[in-house]
């Protein structure tokens, strides 16, 4: 990354992006852009392709049409794992955790492309490796005291509640100290209380690292709290872009929400 | 008809001694020849547990019951043999079947993982089906179908019965074959490690998550190409190792492949994802199907070797379905 990105600048550009499933059109023709150290909201109701757009940007689909720039680089055809390794990172809609794994492994897997330390040192755990491991574990344990779940190091999230799974998530993306940080509804099924402390961890990390943001959310209060600019989807195309009180005065926004007279 | 009564009265207890009482007597009574079927028992257990233990690592990594683990034990083997056959050292021809089995972990993984992902489990366990009639239909072409000698001696293996150590103890002797040493010694090793290997490091924490979760796996950057060349090229290793080992207790045949689903009741038993799971329940199976066949075989004609394993399993799946050491299954509804 020759030219430094810096806040306020396009991090991520998406002009005209088309993606479909078969004859299902999930997304049509659809153009935003994500600044540096901004949080950006996509909201929609149910079925509008905001969860689509999320797997556009961090490479599960490939749309059809359109082009992705990140950070100034045209990105075609981006494998998942490609993008994680360029600092995207991301948490599910319906919590994706290693289920059988402990809170800890959990977050260490988010490590997984920090550590270099190649496969004979791994084989014998020792030299190398084991100081890498170590150092890592450190990184680690700061995301765990940041997200209030040191208590839960040992146990298999398989068996924690939802709320707390969620943030165990949010963990694991941490700890790849990604420059976006794509967050698909990270407060459905919470109860007020956990809400307010997943939008505290929202901004902590947005202001803190000056973590780049991009949140699903359906709690419009929230949105308009945690959010800089929103876009508004609606049938896989784009209603509205602007600062939430832009959008939340914009008739068509208000008629996708709440229905028109015919 | 009191003495009717008394007669079947009678029978009864006999039973019940010669199953509860009779066994016991005759264990206690010749001690030493109680510890050698205990020996010969451990050391099929550690056999077993070395074919469970390439099962285990692909279910880890992909949630798969590997039907081929038995053939790539009887192709590794083949291919050590083979090599060493057409002219090369013993040691240059270990090495190569390393290589071997990695171009063959690389082929699957090219032409079998990365054209089914996220297709069900069912599908991929046809696949190793699949292949492994490849694997037989390929080795009987490239190394004929005959049984071949494994060339135990020239790798350094102890070989052969009289290669033994005997243990004077409680009046008996008790033999202990220094192959079947080394087949224990082995085993132990390769558990270790890959014990270790899973546990601590990245790549073996990857391996986990991969088996967990493939799309979180992608997001947090982990490539499923990658791994599952890994743990194929790993299971491979393990296959090569268990059919030295087996070689040098009996001929390498195809027939190896189907001793090879001893390894299922095996994983029942440790259960299917882990790595000290295969090893006690390998253990316990194989010394649990000696003394059952010596002590107890005898009441119902013998032979029940073959079917010990099975009835154990099934115990287990009522039961305690996860297996001694398995992950528990924890489900929210």
């Amino acid at each position: 990354m020759s030219n430094e990105i810096k806040p306020g600048d396009v991090l991520l550009d998406l002009e005209d992006v088309s993606l479909s499933f078969g004859g299902v059109k999930a997304i049509r023709n659809v153009g935003f852009d994500i600044k540096k150290g901004e949080v950006r909201a996509i909201i929609g109701p149910n079925g509008a392709g905001k969860t689509s757009m999320l797997n556009v940007i961090n490479g599960f689909y490939h749309p059809q049409e359109g082009t992705i720039t990140y950070k100034g680089l045209k990105r075609h055809d981006m494998q998942p794992y490609v993008a994680a390794s360029q600092g995207i990172a991301r948490t599910f809609q319906n919590v994706a955790l290693f289920r059988g794994m402990s809170t800890l492994d959990n977050i260490m897997a988010g490590r997984t492309l920090k550590m270099h330390k190649n496969f004979f040192w791994q084989m014998f755990y020792y030299g190398p490796a084991r100081a890498e491991e170590m150092e890592h574990r450190e990184k680690v344990e700061h995301v765990i005291d940041f997200l209030e779940i040191a208590h839960l190091r040992r146990t298999p999230v398989g068996r924690l509640p939802y709320g707390l799974q969620k943030r165990v998530e949010l963990a694991r993306a941490l700890a790849m100290e990604p420059e976006l940080l794509l967050l698909d509804e990270p407060m459905a099924g919470m109860n007020l209380e956990e809400k307010e402390d997943m939008s505290r961890f929202i901004l902590e990390v947005n202001n803190e690292f000056g973590t780049t943001i991009a949140l699903i959310e359906h709690d419009i209060g929230v949105v308009m709290d945690l959010s800089d600019r929103v876009v508004v989807l609606n049938y896989g195309q784009k209603l509205a872009d602007g600062t939430p009180a832009e959008v939340s005065s914009d008739q068509a926004v208000i008629d996708a929400y709440l229905g028109v007279a015919h | 008809m009191p003495i009717l009564a008394w007669r079947i009265r009678g029978t009864m207890m006999d039973m019940l001694y010669n199953i509860v009482v009779d066994p016991f007597v005759q264990m206690f009574g010749t001690p030493d020849f109680l510890l050698q079927v205990i020996w010969e028992g451990f050391v099929s257990g550690t056999l077993y547990a070395l074919l469970a233990l390439g099962f285990v690592l692909i279910f880890k990594a992909s949630g798969v019951f590997n039907f081929a683990q038995g053939i790539m034990v009887v192709f590794a083997a083949l291919t050590l043999v083979g090599l060493h056959a057409i002219g090369m050292p013993a040691y240059v021809a270990l090495i190569l079947t390393i290589g071997v089995m990695g171009l063959l972990a690389l082929g699957v993984e090219r032409f079998i993982m990365r054209k089914l992902v996220n297709q069900p489990d069912i599908i991929l366990f046809m696949a190793t089906i699949g292949l492994t009639y490849f694997l037989i239909g390929f080795g009987e072409m490239i190394f004929g179908g005959e049984p071949q000698k494994m060339i135990a001696e020239e790798l350094g293996l102890p070989t052969g019965p009289d290669d033994n150590i005997a243990f004077d103890v409680f009046g008996g002797v008790v033999i202990l074959e220094y192959r079947d040493i080394a087949a224990a010694v082995v085993a132990a090793l390769l558990v270790f490690f890959l014990g270790f290997f899973f546990s601590k490091t990245r790549i073996g924490r990857a391996l986990r998550a991969v088996a967990d979760d493939h799309q979180a796996a992608l997001s947090v950057g982990i490539s499923l190409n990658q791994i599952w060349a890994i743990v194929w090229f790993a299971s491979g290793i393990v296959a090569l190792a268990t059919g030295i080992m087996w070689g040098a207790k009996s001929d390498v045949s195809f027939a190896l492949q189907i001793i090879a689903l001893k390894a299922l009741p095996v994983l029942v038993l440790g259960g299917f994802t882990s790595i000290p799971g295969a090893i006690v329940g390998g253990l316990i199976i194989g010394i649990g199907e000696k003394l059952f066949e010596i002590y107890w075989g005898g009441l119902m004609g013998g032979g029940v070797e073959s079917w010990f394993a099975y009835v154990i399993a099934l115990v287990f799946l009522l039961f305690r379905p996860q297996g001694l050491f398995g992950e528990k299954i924890i489900d929210r509804i």
